[in-house]
């Protein structure tokens, strides 16, 4: 077996355990998609345009509230900032890849991708062909979204509507929000951006989500600040 | 609204977001200011309570705090079982039971 494929596996490899999670995840997201008014073919098609998680959860929320578009754009790039943290964290390795390698791998760069590829960097460094690592990982996850995905839309078409099935989006954000209340800041940030999406729910083109989102933030880094700064003195 | 148009540009921009610091960093042109990295780390719990609580709280549009309102006492119970089990699956399930129960009850 060539170099090339060795890494490659080893990403594919290193992905297996994630999948676990994110095989529910991807189904879970298939079947609200269509049960929020999504076609689909565009409930399909958002896993390899979008590809990000939580970006599409909340799109398909967005959707299913007839949010205007550019609001859910905006959204979305909130949500998907902090792949600009992936994109810092890893990009040392990547300065001496050909254009092509590192577009192709910055469409790979998920949470799920990012996790196991930046800890084969630390341990090996750059070695010739680590690349192939992060592309091993990358695309065991694609394929894993997409085929979950159209599972999920498969067996969506077939729950009746008076199972409530669109309340299983609220309940997957409240899933992912109660692990990251790690800190107070974090705490204070949800709380904050709670009760302006309250207070603001009737603003136009909910511009209220965008408000209590930047509010929520702003708490949370102020705080951290706060209590940084009350240790330094 | 385009749906289409929506996930073309949602797409475009992630895959901008996921390729920007590659492209400058690479080429040495940027550095990730330490204010930003703190503040990345409150965009999750920031965004997703903001969906939440309307969708517990205002239901349909208006607020109600009391106690017929389905949906917040089973999502309280999500909480609890999120909190409890940090599984996905688990607090979808134990959160439907309770509305389902809710509903039947209240």
């Amino acid at each position: 077996m060539s170099e090339q494929y060795k890494h490659f596996w080893a990403g594919v490899r290193s992905e297996i355990p994630l999948l676990i999670g994110v095989f529910p995840f991807g189904m879970i997201y298939g079947a609200l998609a269509l049960g929020a008014g999504l076609s689909t073919a565009a409930a399909q098609m958002m896993s390899s345009i979008v590809f990000a998680g939580s970006a599409q959860f909340i799109t398909t929320q967005l959707v299913h509230e007839a949010a205007p578009g550019f609001v859910i754009v905006l959204t979305i790039a909130i949500v998907n900032l902090r792949h600009m943290l992936y994109s810092a964290s890893l990009a040392p390795f990547t300065a001496s890849l050909p254009m092509r390698w590192k577009i192709l791998l910055s469409y790979l760069l998920t949470d799920e991708a990012y996790a196991p590829t930046i800890l084969h960097y630390e341990k090996e460094g750059v070695t010739p062909h680590a690349h192939w690592f992060w592309l091993g990982a990358g695309a065991a996850l694609w394929l894993t979204w997409q085929v979950s995905t159209a599972l999920g839309i498969f067996l969506g078409a077939a729950i009746p509507e008076t199972w409530s099935l669109e309340f299983t989006l609220p309940l997957t954000f409240i899933a992912m929000l109660v692990p990251v209340l790690r800190n107070r800041p974090a705490i204070a940030a949800a709380l904050s951006a709670g009760v302006v999406a309250l207070v603001a729910f009737s603003l136009p083109y909910k511009l209220g989500l965008i408000l209590a989102a930047l509010v929520g933030i702003l708490v949370g880094t102020v705080l951290e600040e706060r209590k940084s700064q009350g240790e330094t003195r | 609204m385009n749906i289409w148009l929506v996930m073309l540009f949602g797409g475009l921009i992630t895959f901008l977001m996921r390729f920007s610091l590659i492209y400058l960093l690479a080429a040495g042109r940027f550095e990730v200011p330490q204010t930003m990295r703190k503040a990345l780390h409150y965009v999750p719990p920031a965004v997703l309570s903001a969906i939440v609580f309307p969708e517990l709280f205002m239901y349909g549009g208006t607020m109600n705090l009391s106690l017929d309102n389905a949906r917040l006492l089973a999502g309280l119970v999500a909480i609890l079982v999120a909190w409890l089990s940090r599984n996905t699956l688990i607090t979808i399930l134990a959160g439907m039971v309770a509305l389902f129960l809710l509903q039947l009850f209240l």
